[in-house]
């Protein structure tokens, strides 16, 4: 059981990531990810909508048949990202004037519906919540890694603004390159892009390193067992 | 195995990579001077600037690539896309602005997508189109030519076609040149020079059979077309003079030096055609109907996205060949 909470963890974080490997919800991550205040907003809603439609659609999998699944899945989605707006709506007006546009396009992320359809469909309604939670959090942490590179280089500062969604933040803006005239490519879409690519290289190269690194100690391992046989 | 070099009685004349480098930045120079005398030494002081840093960029992902540096340095591409990039960028660039543009152009436009030979794009058009779109402001203020009178003291401003874009209103194309003195006779002042430098280097390079005719001529002769089509005798409505946008901003360097880039562009004869004409058009439609106030770079752009698919559809058949 705890094995399997693990597993999950390691496939939503890394192996299986929805933003990095799976490629999924690319829209709304490119999008949004002009700052860190928009990414977290997006995130958090994100995050939020998984969790419980991975919920309930496991609670009723019993009874739902697979003509009319996936419409029942979308709807259920659905009322969930318009709880997600509407709260947004009440307690971060300005985030949602900044964002948006684009909460209503959670409907749209495949990253939710497939978790819906490969997962939650055949698992019971708490491991499907922790998977919903954790294909969340793998898919916020490149959103905001994303946010904040994009940030960054695009106006020297970090954390601005993001008092629009806690109101406690008001002074969290870090000023990192001082005298930074600004390149206005990062905030962009095509900024967003290259960003994304650098990210999933980065990923890649770090797979690459591992897999190299435990084939170099199989190997060792292989020929320390032949030079034992051959000794005895 | 040894195996002796034999010279093809078939192969006419062969040109290394490199030599076609060499005869492309020499062909550079009437256009280069003429830059110079009309808007001081920035351009060459940015080429010297941009080469440096090209050849350092170049150097630095051949190491992290492994790959020979000598053979790759040898083959002066790296050269040509700075210069190439320094004769677009305006001549009073800050220093930070071309290195930000070469970075762009060697490291992410040229090896990333695989080194010269696999990219998919033209760098140096990839580098100028970056830094367009992150500092408008740098890169749409140009040098003032020599021969102007200044009402204010000013040292940069609008190039010719920004001003006709941007200025003119609802006039008659005769009556607002006549108020401006940028415009010159024929494109602006300077800008006819620099760009007939640019068309005599481009017709030795077609004299010396480094590039073909079909670009150029298909670029320049759609561009003709669409420019005297929408002409529409100087009205306020006119999208400016056959002959503005001919010889101003960068028609004869995108047409020459940029459009027939051997890897990015179109390769069958066919093609070419059709790639150059693409180009011409859609430089006068981001000219006269889009944003900004030149659009070579970004067509040439779209060309080089086209480029495979047109290739798909023009491979001449074998009877074609005989």
């Amino acid at each position: 059981m705890n094995k399997n909470l693990t597993s999950i963890s390691k496939q939503a974080l890394w192996q299986n990531n929805p933003a990095l490997v799976q490629l999924l919800g690319l829209c709304p991550l490119l999008a949004v990810s002009a700052s860190v205040v928009n990414a977290l907003g997006l995130a958090l809603a994100t995050t939020m909508v998984l969790i419980f439609s991975n919920l309930i659609v496991s609670l009723i999998r019993h009874q739902v048949t697979d003509a009319i699944r996936l419409p029942v899945f979308v709807l259920i989605i659905a009322s969930f990202v318009t709880c997600a707006e509407l709260l947004m709506q009440a307690y971060a007006y300005s985030l949602y004037l900044s964002i948006g546009i684009f909460i209503p396009l959670i409907v749209t992320n495949c990253a939710i519906l497939g978790r819906a359809v490969t997962f939650a469909v055949k698992n019971s309604p708490l491991i499907s919540a922790f998977d919903g939670l954790m294909m969340g959090l793998g898919f916020s942490s490149i959103l905001i890694l994303l946010g904040a590179l994009r940030e960054l280089f695009g106006t020297g500062k970090l954390f601005a603004n993001m008092d629009i969604l806690l109101p406690m933040a008001s002074n969290w803006e870090i000023t990192i390159l001082p005298n930074y005239s600004g390149f206005l490519f990062a905030l962009l879409p095509p900024g967003a892009f290259l960003f994304m690519g650098m990210l999933l290289a980065l990923k890649n190269f770090i797979d690459k390193q591992l897999a190299d690194s435990i084939t170099k100690h199989q190997n060792a391992q292989q020929m320390a067992s032949r030079f034992a046989k051959d000794m005895s | 195995m040894a195996v002796k070099k034999i010279k093809l009685p078939t192969k006419l004349k062969a040109f290394s990579t490199s030599l076609i480098m060499l005869w492309v930045l020499a062909a550079c120079i009437p256009g280069l001077v003429a830059l110079t005398v009309f808007f001081g030494w920035g351009s060459i002081i940015n080429i010297i600037w941009l080469g440096i840093w090209a050849l350092l960029f170049e150097s630095m992902v051949l190491v992290f690539r492994k790959r020979p540096l000598g053979f790759y340095l040898k083959d002066y591409s790296a050269l040509v896309t700075a210069v190439l990039l320094g004769l677009c960028i305006p001549p009073s660039s800050p220093w930070w602005l071309s290195l930000t543009g070469i970075f762009f152009a060697i490291v992410i436009a040229k090896h990333l997508y695989g080194g010269l030979g696999q990219n998919l794009f033209n760098p140096a058009m990839v580098a100028y189109a970056v830094l367009l779109i992150a500092f408008p402001l740098e890169m749409t203020n140009w040098t003032i030519p020599l021969g102007i009178e200044q009402e204010i003291d000013a040292y940069t401003g609008a190039t010719a076609l920004d001003l006709f874009r941007n200025e003119r209103g609802a006039m008659l194309v005769n009556e607002f040149w006549s108020q401006h003195s940028a415009f010159g006779t024929l494109s602006g002042i300077g800008w006819e020079w620099v760009n007939g430098g640019f068309l005599l280097g481009g017709l030795v390079l077609l004299y010396k059979r480094i590039i073909g005719w079909q670009i150029p001529v298909a670029m320049l002769g759609s561009l003709l077309l669409m420019s005297a089509l929408f002409y529409d005798g100087g009205s306020s409505a006119s999208g400016g003079s056959p002959f503005m946008h001919l010889f101003g901003g960068g028609t004869m360097l995108g047409a020459f030096f940029i459009a027939t880039d051997p890897v990015t562009a179109s390769t069958t004869p066919k093609g070419r055609l059709i790639y150059g004409a693409l180009i011409g058009i859609v430089t006068y439609i981001i000219r006269v109907w889009g944003a900004y106030p030149d659009g070579i770079a970004f067509a040439v752009l779209l060309g080089n996205f086209t480029a495979p698919f047109i290739d798909y559809y023009t491979q001449p058949t074998p009877s074609q060949h005989a």
